[in-house]
């Protein structure tokens, strides 16, 4: 019994470390997140979270869509594997941030309540509205040049060329069509009127 | 061109269902997606990269990427030919062997190549979603993890920012973001291949060099394509079950 | 060099930590020496050594949270530790070891004194004295008799702990498997026998400093004898860190050639000269002079600080060189990169001289609360009664 009694102390500390130790279960209980777990040691939740990310480049069914002209074009020549955005760039570009009007106290005070959802990331929709917004057509002396610029590293049987010999420093779409790069008979160095051609 | 046929096209079944698709806010508006039926991987072809960054710069569109940091970059290699008279002899090698470069993780394409001796070639690099990860497993908290469909993601809501993650990846392909402070990677555009795209970077390359790859899915072109090539993962030694897989790599990439 | 990694990941914070743990774990093993082993000799260290180490533990996470991203979620290191991560291990393992080993074998120790206090002072700090003492002032001879006991198993179970939480540090570096300058089996065991030297050549000095500040006489005794395990444990150290080296070396594996020029180039001040040299060679010359000649004791006491304070700089070095070293090469065996310390950052240089200095501070109010001069203590009640 004394021993109990000389000890006291003792059960006094670990009565504090049970103590420290429940009240670590109720709050795990709480912060824990309710998904964490459901497959493996991790918020299963946040794997919706990440797929919610929005997407920019479209792919090309979707230009094909609407581009078919084009599509049956490129599929007939030398760039019938390149992708629509891997030249023009991802569909979606985002804009240039303008002023936003600033929410009203009103509106502050609600989305204290209900969170607001989340902002539409400012992305030019020209699949949504094809005749008001217009993705920038690329300039071909830098764009062809990214790819066909001659280099040992490239693959040898890679079409390539030193862009100041090959064209004197003119577009490349003076003589070539981008969506069917092949030499058009018709378009030689001087028929200058042709230019546009490749980009109708 | 008549703009009232397009817009009329744009509402065509197909059309239609890539719009919502693209635009899905939430996985359960991709509704066809079942984790377990997947089990992503990407294919990288070597002898068909051209170093042209459209990868690099795709990603960084695609995934806000911040300046100076890469969920994927390609890289250069100069084997001299000294190092191909003397492979892998380590002892007397000079440092400078193989030469490797990667301008701005290869965004802007490289320099041209001066010296015309030995060979040169392009790597692509980004994260190899390893299956026995050694990234997720030093992870404290679980704020990384294999998801079930393979794929290697972060829980940025949860990551502490601790970056022994970053220590752990033998390749380079984490980093901690500037701004967010958590560690950042590769998702494979888990945002697009849960809704039937492809990734960024492959939808952007020109040559087809990357594909993304299926296993589990037997329709795939991978299974044909690894029985009739050489394919090779990068530092096997690791043993970290990489699923980024290289057609025709050099023994000198590391 | 791949493009991520130009940047270090771990700043001067991640070599304080392991520095940091490495001082309370080799001031522990000081402390059981009297307890458990009985080394009588060292006794008026006791309660020093126990009272460093507590104070050196307070500061020791701070660091890591300084370093964080996100500070605010460590939380969740106690909540969803991951089971395969050595880091999910770091909170468990330094609660255990604060709580359950520090705080409760001081608390045991102290009681009869706490008790003492807490009628004797007053104000404010009568009563922390009598939150310290939980509502008990039970101190017959018989409850101390138990206290004793009880003190004597937490510091039997203490040992295994001091290693695990030093241990369990090296085990951080040594299994990162993408990293050979850190992957090594030997890098736990290398880190615990660092720990003990810098621990014990730490508390030697706080010793022989606050015996000096006090005006009193050292006991030479006392400092021989730590000098002595001093020495043996540095031995056994740089062995272990000699075979690491060798097997490198013989091994020669794929990094090694990555490795050889960093340990010739960048890493050759920090490495060469100021870890094995300065830190360890000299101070190991010198602990062997003083255990094989008689020296007279004046010119022992300064050849045991000259190498106690190099030992600490050596243990310092070996730290900065694994956990700032393992950074500076490329994962791919091409290309260096370099780390320059920021000055007044958040992982910066000020930061971190202050989180050295802290522990003292520490130190300082905890002596002044829980005074650990034997002199003392074993005299109190006849004064204070």
């Amino acid at each position: 019994m004394s021993v109990f009694k000389d000890a006291g102390h003792l059960f006094r500390f670990a009565g504090l470390f049970v103590l420290a130790f429940l009240i670590f279960l109720v709050v795990r209980h709480y912060v824990v997140p309710k998904s964490f777990g459901q497959y493996g040691h991790y918020r299963a939740a946040a794997l919706g979270e990440i797929a919610a990310h929005p997407a920019k480049f479209a792919g090309h069914e979707t230009c094909e869509g609407c581009h078919s002209d084009v599509a049956d074009k490129k599929s007939k020549g030398k760039h019938a594997h390149v992708n629509c955005e891997a030249c023009h760039g991802a569909l979606f570009q985002p804009l240039p941030v303008t002023g936003q009007p600033k929410p009203n106290l009103y509106e502050r005070f609600v989305a204290l309540i209900v969170p607001p959802a989340p902002p539409d990331p400012l992305l030019l929709r020209h699949a949504e509205d094809p005749t008001s917004v217009k993705p920038v057509l690329p300039d071909t002396t830098v764009l062809c040049a990214r790819c066909h610029t001659a280099s040992t590293a490239k693959p040898k049987g890679f079409p390539q060329v030193v862009p100041a010999d090959h064209s004197n420093g003119m577009p490349c779409d003076t003589c070539h069509q981008p969506h069917s790069p092949g030499m058009d008979a018709a378009a030689a160095p001087d028929a200058t009127a042709k230019a546009a051609g490749g980009v109708k | 061109m008549n703009l009232n046929r397009r817009q009329m096209l744009i509402l065509l079944p197909a059309a239609a269902i890539a719009w919502k698709a693209v635009l899905a806010g939430t996985p359960e508006e991709a509704p066809n997606y079942t984790m377990s039926d997947h089990w992503w991987g990407m294919l990288i072809d070597i002898p068909k990269c051209i170093g042209c960054g459209n990868c690099v710069r795709a990603c960084q569109t695609e995934n806000n990427v911040p300046d100076g940091y890469f969920r994927t970059w390609v890289e250069r290699y100069h084997v001299s030919d000294w190092e191909m008279k003397n492979p892998q002899d380590i002892m007397t090698n000079p440092l400078t062997d193989p030469q490797v470069i990667s301008p701005d993780g290869g965004k802007e394409g490289f320099p041209v190549d001066t010296d015309a001796s030995g060979k040169y070639f392009f790597v692509p690099k980004m994260c190899n979603h390893c299956a026995d990860s050694p990234c997720t497993q030093v992870c404290p908290v679980g704020a990384t993890f294999v998801a079930p469909d393979g794929v290697v993601l972060v829980d940025q809501k949860y990551c502490l920012g601790c970056a022994y993650c970053v220590q752990a990846c033998p390749y380079g392909c984490r980093y901690i973001h500037p701004e967010k402070r958590v560690a950042d990677k590769c998702t494979l555009c888990y945002h697009r291949i849960t809704k039937g795209l492809t990734t960024a970077c492959c939808e952007a390359c020109p040559t087809g060099a990357r594909q993304l790859v299926d296993l589990k899915n037997p329709k795939d072109p991978i299974h044909e394509f690894l029985k009739t090539h050489s394919v090779q993962v990068l530092k096997p030694q690791m043993a970290t079950g990489a699923k980024v897989l290289y057609n025709g790599l050099d023994g000198s990439v590391r | 060099m791949y493009p991520n990694e130009v940047g270090l990941q771990w700043s001067v914070l991640i070599v304080l930590y392991p520095y940091i743990t490495g001082l309370v774990a080799g001031a522990f093993i000081l402390a059981s020496l009297v307890r458990i082993f009985r080394v009588e000799a060292i006794e008026p260290t006791y309660r020093l050594a126990l009272l460093t180490a507590l104070s050196f533990l307070l500061v020791a996470p701070l660091p890591l949270q300084l370093h964080l991203g996100h500070p605010e979620r460590s939380p969740e290191m106690y909540f969803t530790p991951h089971s395969t991560s050595a880091m999910a291990m770091f909170g468990y393992i330094y609660l255990w070891y604060l709580m359950a080993v520090l705080v409760f074998e001081i608390w045991l120790d102290y009681r009869r004194e706490i008790v003492l206090l807490s009628q004797s002072s007053k104000g404010l700090l009568r009563l922390a004295y009598k939150v310290m003492t939980l509502g008990s002032s039970n101190i017959s001879p018989r409850s101390l008799a138990i206290d004793s006991r009880v003190s004597w198993i937490v510091t039997l179970i203490g040992i295994p702990s001091a290693f695990l939480l030093h241990g369990y540090v090296g085990f951080i570096f040594g299994s990162i498997k993408a990293n050979p300058w850190w992957s090594s089996p030997l890098m736990p065991v290398v880190f615990i026998f660092s720990a003990m030297v810098s621990g014990i050549a730490g508390v030697m000095l706080l010793y022989m400093a606050t015996t000096k500040l006090r005006g009193l006489k050292i006991d030479i005794r006392c400092v021989d004898a730590i000098a002595m395990y001093l020495f043996y444990i540095f031995i056994i150290d740089f062995s272990l860190e000699m075979l690491d080296l060798v097997h490198r070396i013989y091994e020669a594996d794929e990094s090694f050639r990555s490795l050889n020029f960093l340990v010739h180039t960048q890493l050759y001040i920090p490495h060469i000269v100021i870890q094995i040299c300065l830190g360890t060679l000299t101070p190991l010359v010198l602990l062997f002079i003083t255990q094989v000649v008689k020296l007279p004791e004046i010119v022992r006491k300064r050849m045991y600080a000259v190498s106690g304070a190099l030992a600490l700089i050596g243990i310092f070095a070996m730290r900065w060189n694994v956990v700032i070293g393992g950074q500076l090469f490329s994962k791919s065996f091409l290309g260096y990169t370099t780390y320059k310390m920021a000055l007044v950052t958040k992982e910066g240089l000020l930061v971190a001289v202050f989180l050295t200095l802290l522990p003292l501070l520490f130190l300082w109010v905890l002596v002044k609360l829980l005074p650990p001069w034997p002199e003392n203590s074993a005299h109190a009640p006849a004064p204070g009664d």
